[in-house]
């Protein structure tokens, strides 16, 4: 019998998206997890372990263990014991095992979504959308180099594996920079430690699983978790390759420390990157590309579009647009489909966030925030925009790594080039123009590793990423993701 | 106990997705390597031949619009349904006197997932910018030529067949399939293979029947663009080529060599029936 | 008729005045915001994956039953078709009196004074292809009769086509002033401007042609005849919606947006109101700024409507065919 359904008394509909949340039945979790050595799970010998959280909740979902200097050195054997025999393999034969892995990730792909989003806050339409296919999909595409890599570098001799390579990654895309660095990796012949971050080891342990099931020979894949110790501990073992994605800061100190030592290195670091739109951009797509750029996964991207440059002219009109477009975004639980917005990860990038507003209110720039509640428990920001923002105020040249977009204004084509380029990272860029020549013009003087044009935030296995200055060096994805995992007979490395 | 009375396969064409027997109503007998009677096969005619054409043709823009990363994924599948038939196609290899069934068709299926993961790096190893000289954006691009005949070889009825079909596509391209007369029904359990793969229908079309009869039908097909001939017999070929040049079709013969070999399989397969597009764009403000 | 919900009341109102000249017509084509393509069918898929709560989804669907103009465009259509339908259109499902009655019913012109005897009092409207749909390349004096035989026979709403023959030949001045002239034939019944963004070649093409209309002084721009192979699309009414909020801010004028043909299931309907409401906002919630031009599309949102009451599916057997 249909109960009265609320009509509205006149005007306002009662339009609410539904709360919408994607169930948490599909995950399984131990209370405790081991670190992931020779193939099996095993108790670290630091004996230490740590809690991981929800950062929407705040509650904690497991314990991980926390690997120290031994187990970093335990961890490092194994992938130097099973390094001959993995080489030794017939390439078709490598290939096929990381093919498995692929197959299985899309097989378990919602359970990994619904984690990944649990465990980092971000919104399960982008973990689900976005996060777990592109992690399938880096496995597959390296997969097929495995058995080909004598057509990627013609002329550079026979390629050979690195060795042992010790990955690091951070927390903003777990799962998938997981995968930015171990398919390559596997496929080229190498073997891997690999170290999660922090707050984000979940989808890490649960790929160990995945790993087992495809029959991966034990010590191939190996996963320590902890913090920053950890990490340092394994930029200090006996690998040949280091891989790091992260925050600049952090590359200098590996940086550093790698100094002298003969290992290779791949650094991936911080960004603040101008989304520059034009007079004749097709405003309403630009609209969403500035949002997209800045508050998918929270602003929690290398490459965000941090900077918004707008040319004069247009200014009012992409500003009503963007403030309303702003009232529009759903700030909220992560699992709840309907989200846009989800949790900033942790307390600690909170604060980071907080005090960097807090600097642009005082540097004289102006705030704009929609009114949204925002709920008790977990870490919470609101999506907000900065005007009168100049290229000196520290909102415009620190990154904040939050949903935060501060917006500049420019004229000519030379004067967006000029500040786009006015920084000491170069990580990405975007242009916003119906003029193809001016698109090609600019991406060509633009010093960013990635230009996207009447696009944004968009990523594929094929397409390399990487960063000019101090973004890092190196690239992943693309036939040149290869290059940092292979070395080359009688050839330059 | 009484013996149990097998129910036996009826072997058709594939056109178009479906498995139409022969418009003519013909069939031929195929038999075992050492002569014994092993099936009744359809024998395509030249009116089967022109529908596949059609169905060919009807497929490409979908199938050569799709990513390559589809392609990739679709071509991978095929391989996991091959895996699961092994039974079955080794048993039909054995029939057509293979000396090693197992060995067999573990290479094709090896090969088939190789060629699968070129579908999306192909054309960061034959595509290119090009540094012209003048503010230009100049990058050439591979597209698939179109609809290409394949003609397969009479022998490695199934490993033969599959080195030539599977480069053949994994780029876009569409293909009309003659298949090898005296051992067909490898590409019969391969179109099989294909119909439950995802595979759009048309992509791959095979036609059983007499290649002497067919091979003339298709190398003067105006709306076919590419011609593989490694299964035409050397008598026919110069005939082949010669009524291939009515509409200026590519044609290509596998390379010379064993295919179990790696020589046998090279992305220079795939651009065999590949064009190459350059496009030029003004860089300015 | 306590409890029922009521169509609204189509209260003729003055006719709307067009916001400029047809010599500017060719500059109002000419600044139309470029669009992206790829971006805007991007942002129509996303919109797509939203999910509504289950009382908001009945209010929804009775929404949608609101905003229908229940549709039948046949050369075969007889009186009793017609009247058929428009019992139907009053009353969508005998069972259940509280489901509202559709918005219009949308029909040739020959059948307009059957429909507007048979409506009359229900608050129902009743809307009027004319000017020579589809194509609406007939003699210009022709069509703009049929447009003021139509309105004086009682049509509330005259649905036209635009000209893409002048519209894409490039003669805007001309497809402008014939606009404005059925803008005039019309009288006080509103006027729908059919748009077929299906056939306009690119997004480029429709946000120019819905700023055209809406110059004119189209009621509603709508998207589509239902007699070509693309009709409505999500991505093409974005646009359209798009081009209305800008329009609205740049003349403060409000203007209506229709979608028709291919419009069948209840998801589509919902769909197309999750536009609306994050495209244009609340305020166009209603019939008297949306609509949707549907037959088949009615029996699935009473099916739908009858799943989210009793929490079974249900079949078409149990619905009035008309």
């Amino acid at each position: 019998m249909s109960e009265a359904i609320e009509r509205p008394a006149s005007g306002a509909p009662p339009w609410e998206y539904a709360s919408a949340p994607e169930s948490t039945d599909i995950v399984r979790l131990d209370d405790r997890y081991g670190l992931f050595i020779g193939g099996e799970f095993v108790e670290p010998k630091s004996g230490k372990w740590f809690a991981t959280i929800s950062p929407s909740t705040e509650e904690t979902l497991a314990e991980v263990a926390e690997a120290d200097v031994t187990d970093v050195a335990l961890a490092v054997d194994a992938a130097r014991d099973a390094a001959p025999a993995w080489r030794g393999l017939a390439p078709a034969e490598r290939a096929k095992y990381v093919f498995r892995i692929a197959r299985q990730l899309q097989e378990r792909a919602r359970e990994f979504a619904v984690l990944e989003s649990m465990n980092g806050g971000k919104p399960i339409k982008e973990s689900r959308d976005v996060d777990i296919p592109l992690a399938a999909a880096h496995f597959f595409y390296y997969a097929g180099w495995a058995d080909k890599l004598e057509y990627a570098f013609p002329g550079r001799g026979t390629p050979e594996p690195v060795g042992v390579a010790g990955q690091i990654i951070p927390w903003n895309f777990p799962l998938l920079m997981a995968a930015w660095k171990l398919a390559p990796a596997l496929a080229a012949g190498n073997t891997a430690v690999l170290k999660p971050a922090e707050t984000t080891p979940l989808t890490a342990l649960l790929l160990a699983e995945v790993i087992q099931e495809a029959e991966l020979p034990p010590g191939v894949v190996n996963i320590v978790t902890g913090a920053g110790e950890t990490g340092a501990a394994l930029v200090d073992a006996q690998v040949d390759k280091i891989a790091f994605t992260g925050s600049t800061e952090v590359g200098k100190i590996i940086r550093r420390s790698t100094a002298g030592s003969g290992k290779r290195l791949t650094l991936e670091l911080g960004g603040k990157a101008a989304n520059i739109v034009f007079e004749d951009a097709p405003i309403d797509q630009a609209v969403e590309g500035v949002i997209n750029g800045i508050f998918f996964n929270q602003g929690h991207v290398c490459c965000a579009g941090s900077r918004l440059l707008v040319q004069e002219p247009v200014f009012d009109a992409l500003l009503g647009k963007l403030k309303d477009r702003l009232q529009t975004l759903r700030v909220g639980d992560p699992l709840d489909k309907n989200t846009d917005v989800g949790a900033i990860n942790s307390r600690a990038q909170l604060e980071k966030i907080e005090e960097l507003v807090e600097s642009g209110v005082g540097e004289g720039a102006e705030i704009y925030q929609p009114e949204c509640l925002l709920p008790e428990r977990g870490f919470w920001f609101r999506p907000t925009l900065f005007t009168g923002v100049s290229q000196s105020h520290r909102i415009a040249r620190e990154e904040i790594f939050g949903p935060v977009l501060s917006i500049l204004t420019f004229r000519t084509v030379d004067e967006a080039v000029e500040k786009a380029n006015n920084t000491p990272y170069g990580l990405s860029a975007g242009i916003w123009t119906e003029k193809g020549s001016r698109i090609l013009h600019m991406a060509q003087r633009l010093r960013a590793g990635v230009v996207w044009a009447n696009t944004f935030n968009r990523f594929d296995p094929a397409s390399p990423f990487g960063g000019y200055k101090e973004s890092g060096f190196g690239r992943e994805g693309g036939l040149h993701g290869l290059e940092p995992y292979l070395t080359f007979d009688g050839g330059a490395p | 106990m009484t013996d149990r009375l097998d129910v036996r396969r009826t072997a058709k064409l594939y056109i178009g997705g479906a498995f139409p027997r022969s418009e003519s109503g013909r069939s031929y007998e195929v038999t075992t390597h050492e002569g014994g009677p092993l099936a009744q096969v359809s024998l395509a005619s030249r009116k089967d031949l022109r529908e596949a054409v059609v169905a060919a043709r009807g497929a490409f823009p979908a199938w050569s619009g799709a990513t390559a990363y589809l392609r990739g994924q679709i071509l991978y599948r095929v391989a996991e349904m091959m895996e699961g038939r092994r039974a079955q196609f080794e048993s039909e290899l054995a029939d057509a006197g293979a000396a090693d069934p197992a060995r067999g068709v573990s290479a094709t299926i090896d090969r088939w997932v190789w060629y699968a993961g070129w579908a999306d790096k192909l054309a960061q190893v034959v595509g290119a910018t090009n540094p012209v000289a003048g503010p230009y954006f100049n990058f050439t691009l591979p597209e698939p030529t179109g609809v290409v005949g394949v003609v397969a070889p009479g022998d490695q009825a199934l490993l033969g067949l599959v080195s030539r079909v599977a480069p053949a596509i994994v780029g876009g391209n569409t293909t009309v399939v003659v298949a090898s007369e005296r051992s067909p029904l490898p590409a019969v359990s391969l179109a099989e293979v294909l119909a439950t793969s995802d595979v759009p229908g048309g992509v791959v079309n095979i036609l059983t029947g007499r290649t002497a009869e067919l091979v003339p039908w298709l190398a003067s097909h105006m709306d076919v663009n590419g011609l593989d001939v490694s299964g035409v017999p050397d008598e026919l070929l110069t005939d082949t080529e010669r009524a291939a040049a009515e509409n200026v079709k590519r044609v290509h013969r596998a390379p010379d060599a064993d295919p179990f070999d790696d020589a046998a399989q090279s992305p220079y397969e795939i651009t065999a029936f590949t064009e190459f597009k350059t496009v030029w764009h003004p860089m300015g403000a | 008729m306590d409890g029922v919900s009521q169509a609204p009341e189509i209260t003729p109102s003055p006719p709307v005045q067009p916001v400029a000249s047809a010599s500017e017509a060719a500059r109002i084509v000419a600044r139309a915001t470029a669009v992206d393509a790829v971006g805007l069918e991007g942002r129509a898929a996303d919109l797509a994956t939203r999910s509504i709560k289950r009382d908001s989804k009945v209010w929804a669907l009775e929404l949608a039953i609101r905003c229908m103009d229940l549709t039948t465009l046949e050369g075969t259509d007889t009186t009793g078709k017609i009247v058929a339908m428009c019992a139907k259109a009053v009353r969508p499902d005998p069972l259940r009196p509280e489901v509202p009655s559709a918005g219009a019913v949308c029909l040739y012109p020959q059948l307009v004074p059957i429909a507007v005897e048979q409506l009359a009092g229900t608050g129902v409207a009743v809307a009027s292809v004319a000017g020579g749909f589809p194509s609406g390349l007939g003699p210009l004096d022709a069509r703009l009769r049929e447009v003021a035989d139509v309105a004086a026979a009682g049509a509330d709403e005259i649905d036209i086509v635009l000209n893409r023959s002048l519209f894409l030949g490039g003669r805007y001045a001309e497809a402008f002033e014939e606009l404005v002239a059925a803008r005039e034939a019309a009288g006080s019944a509103h006027l729908k401007v059919i748009l077929e963004a299906g056939e306009l070649g690119s997004y480029d093409r429709v946000r120019q042609a819905s700023m055209l209309a809406m110059a004119a002084g189209a009621d509603f721009i709508k998207t589509s005849t239902g007699k070509i192979g693309v009709n409505a699309t999500l991505p093409n009414a974005l646009c359209m919606m798009e081009a209305a909020r800008d329009f609205h801010r740049q003349t403060d004028r409000r203007v209506g947006v229709k979608v028709a043909g291919g419009v069948r299931r209840s998801k589509q309907a919902i769909q197309y109101l999750v536009l609306v409401h994050e495209t244009l906002g609340p305020d166009w919630m209603a019939p008297e700024l949306f609509r949707i031009g549907a037959s088949s599309l009615l029996n699935d949102v009473l099916m739908q409507l009858e799943k989210e009451r009793t929490g079974h599916y249900s079949g078409p057997d149990y619905f009035t065919v008309d």
